[in-house]
């Protein structure tokens, strides 16, 4: 029977333990912040990085929320375009990030992808195409793998996706293979109301993206993405259900982009009533409210980390700047890992 | 006793699946019914839990398989007809084929595709899916003409640590027997002589390899010998072979069941012309179906795809030129 509900966060609830959890989460939120307008502004300044940048501005939360729950070694994680947040709190190092956007050899794709294709697979960190939904199965397929060999123990895995995202193949075949498989997994629906400029009006026609969970034999929650509060709540309860052997976890969060596709998109689309509605507030800003207000933050405390997060970010995009880019003379041009079945080694 | 081709296939993944415990079948009707062709008969029986029924999803079929390889396994997906590769055609180029160049992890995977026209089959069940694949870097694909290469190849292709489309011909399941299964003789990559000759070449693969080696019987009545290359895999594709065929007859007849725009017929002629012009005596003729869907009537089926007696007709434009 599926489950779709709402979460509220009850100040009952607020133990110490969440509070750490809190503030870990709220701290990766403003590194990604900090991070991405970097990126946003070496983007803007022109010649440092080649192709977009895409930003997970206003999606913080909600992100990081899911992020936090997950083990590095242990969870699998697919996160998508606006997952910075997530990514970091899953525990991807920001010079990772930074590598690949600036197409550093160094980095996890050596160049060969940017941005935000990027990922490390062997820890749990799937390197997303640009195809979206497609993901979800791969997510599947590992904890299917390791359900076969005996080591799935309490590991779940966790994939992202936007309201356009629903509106594939692959996310409902990937989300209908997961469901008959019982898989513990997290599928997070950031509704951030438009798809690059299309709104929701023109993407589906049901009330609710969670109405589907019903259709998929899964539980689904909704929850408010710009209260990080809310969204730890939201995102530990899933968690704790897959890793209870609960199968498929849907939650949809309510949000706005609070930036452009990419930053190459001045989001013009995006009308005023949007722009002053509840679902435009700040995570990042409502989360400091929210911490100061329960006095587990001054504004010293506020002031102090913000300088830490951004020494960090200007030494690590620094140190990336001087590493080499790629050299296609000693690139080894080879898309099969078997060397001795590689075509095309001998033209002229 | 004999073996058929398809039984090969069966043996082939009941062998797999006994030689390594990382190994698992996912494909739809495939566990206790055995596979709309039997290919996994009994399989499902003989290994428990290891072979499972999916969803009509083949999209989320592949998708799974690039997930379960990066965590060590290696799953062999059954496609129920090449045709509804179409449907996983993005999980197979973009994610699994891209894979290893992007991240450094290899991704074995073994995608089995029923392949090829057979009478009444139509449209959409009795396409060529080959020349799809081979265009996108990150994809072996194998075509195995012999009981043998299906055993073998697809064992091989199990074991190799990346992306194998195996492309096993539906017209050869049951037609095509063989006493027993030899030795493995080539590896992927190497081609086959399937028949010495001196006059011309063909350069086929799959259950073509079966006309052309008719055609050049029928060639052998007027006192021609005809060397018929069994590519054996279109990717990698064994230039060397095919051009040391060349070498020898000086003559080439590319031939394909697939459908004639691109393809495996053209990437044989551009390598032959432009590595081995010197050798040609004649232009190089291609042979491939009509540019049209394939038929469901047997008339005009066994019309749309080449066949002995078209194929012994090109070989004689050929000799003539």
């Amino acid at each position: 029977m599926a489950l779709a509900s709402s979460i509220n966060c009850v100040e009952t609830d607020l133990t110490a333990e969440f509070r750490d959890q809190f503030l870990l989460t709220y701290q990766h939120m403003l590194l990604s912040r900090v991070l991405e307008e970097k990126l946003g502004s070496l983007y803007r300044a022109g010649g440092r990085i080649v192709g977009g940048v895409y930003l997970g501005k206003g999606q913080e939360a909600f992100s990081a929320a899911l992020g936090v729950q997950l083990r590095k070694g242990r969870d699998i994680y697919g996160p998508l375009i606006r997952d910075q947040a997530g990514r970091i709190a899953f525990g991807e190092p920001i010079i990772d990030t930074v590598r690949t956007y600036l197409g550093a050899v160094t980095g996890p794709m050596r160049g060969r992808d940017g941005n935000i294709h990027r990922g490390r697979p062997k820890e749990g960190h799937m390197a997303m195409i640009s195809h979206l939904g497609s993901l979800l199965s791969v997510v599947a397929g590992g904890l299917f793998a390791r359900r076969l060999a005996g080591t799935l123990a309490d590991s779940i895995g966790a994939t992202s996706i936007g309201d356009g995202g629903t509106s594939t193949g692959a996310f409902h075949e990937g989300l209908n293979m997961a469901a008959v498989e019982k898989l513990p997994i997290i599928v997070s629906i950031a509704n951030n109301q438009f798809a690059y400029s299309t709104p929701n009006t023109r993407q589906y026609a049901c009330e609710n993206l969670v109405d589907r969970a019903a259709g998929y034999g899964i539980d689904g929650m909704t929850v408010d993405a710009t209260d990080l509060a809310s969204c730890l709540k939201a995102f530990r309860a899933a968690a704790a259900k897959a890793r209870a052997g609960s199968g498929p976890q849907m939650i949809v969060g309510t949000l706005l982009r609070l930036a452009g596709h990419g930053e190459h998109d001045d989001a013009s689309y995006i009308p005023d009533k949007a722009r002053q509605s509840p679902s435009a507030r700040d995570c990042l800003q409502v989360a400091e409210d929210y911490a100061r207000d329960h006095g587990w933050m001054s504004s010293a405390d506020l002031r102090e980390l913000n300088d830490e997060v951004r020494r960090n970010v200007d030494q690590t995009v620094s140190k990336v700047s001087k590493e080499p880019a790629p050299d296609p003379f000693k690139e080894n041009w080879q898309a099969l890992s078997c060397a001795e079945l590689v075509e095309g080694q001998h033209e002229a | 006793m004999s073996i058929t081709y398809l039984e090969a296939i069966r043996e082939a993944q009941y062998e797999a699946l006994r030689e390594d415990p990382s190994v698992f079948l996912y494909g739809q009707d495939i566990a206790t019914f055995g596979g709309a062709f039997k290919a996994t008969k009994n399989l499902s029986k003989e290994f428990p839990n290891r072979v499972f029924d999916a969803p009509i999803s083949e999209d989320a079929m592949v998708g799974m398989a690039i997930g379960a390889a990066v965590e060590g396994a290696r799953p062999i997906i059954e496609m129920q007809f090449a045709d509804f590769s179409s449907i996983g055609f993005n999980q197979i180029v973009n994610q699994a084929a891209t894979l290893y160049w992007r991240t450094n992890v290899p991704c074995p995977i073994t995608i089995r595709l029923p392949s090829g026209g057979t009478a009444g089959s139509g449209p959409f069940h009795s396409q060529s899916m080959e020349a799809l694949y081979a265009h996108y870097p990150g994809l072996v694909i194998v075509t195995p003409a012999t009981v043998e290469d299906a055993y073998w190849m697809l064992l091989d292709s199990v074991k190799l640590n990346d992306p194998v489309i195996f492309c096993e011909h539906k017209f050869l399941y049951y037609h095509l027997k063989a006493d027993q299964i030899g030795d493995r003789e080539l590896p992927i990559g190497k081609a086959r002589i399937a028949r010495p000759g001196r006059h011309a070449t063909i350069v086929t693969y799959s259950a073509m390899v079966h006309e052309a080696l008719r055609a050049a019987e029928e060639l052998q009545l007027d006192g021609y010998q005809i060397e018929v290359v069994d590519l054996r895999s279109v990717k990698p594709m064994d230039t060397d072979t095919i051009l040391a065929s060349v070498a020898r007859t000086g003559r080439l007849l590319a031939l394909g069941e697939a459908f004639p725009w691109g393809g495996v017929t053209a990437e044989i002629i551009a390598r032959v012309t432009t590595d081995g012009f010197h050798l040609l005596d004649a232009a190089p003729m291609r042979l491939n179906s009509k540019d049209t869907p394939i038929p469901y009537h047997p008339n005009l089926w066994k019309s749309h795809r080449p066949t002995t007696s078209t194929i012994a007709a090109a070989l004689r434009r050929l000799l003539r030129n």
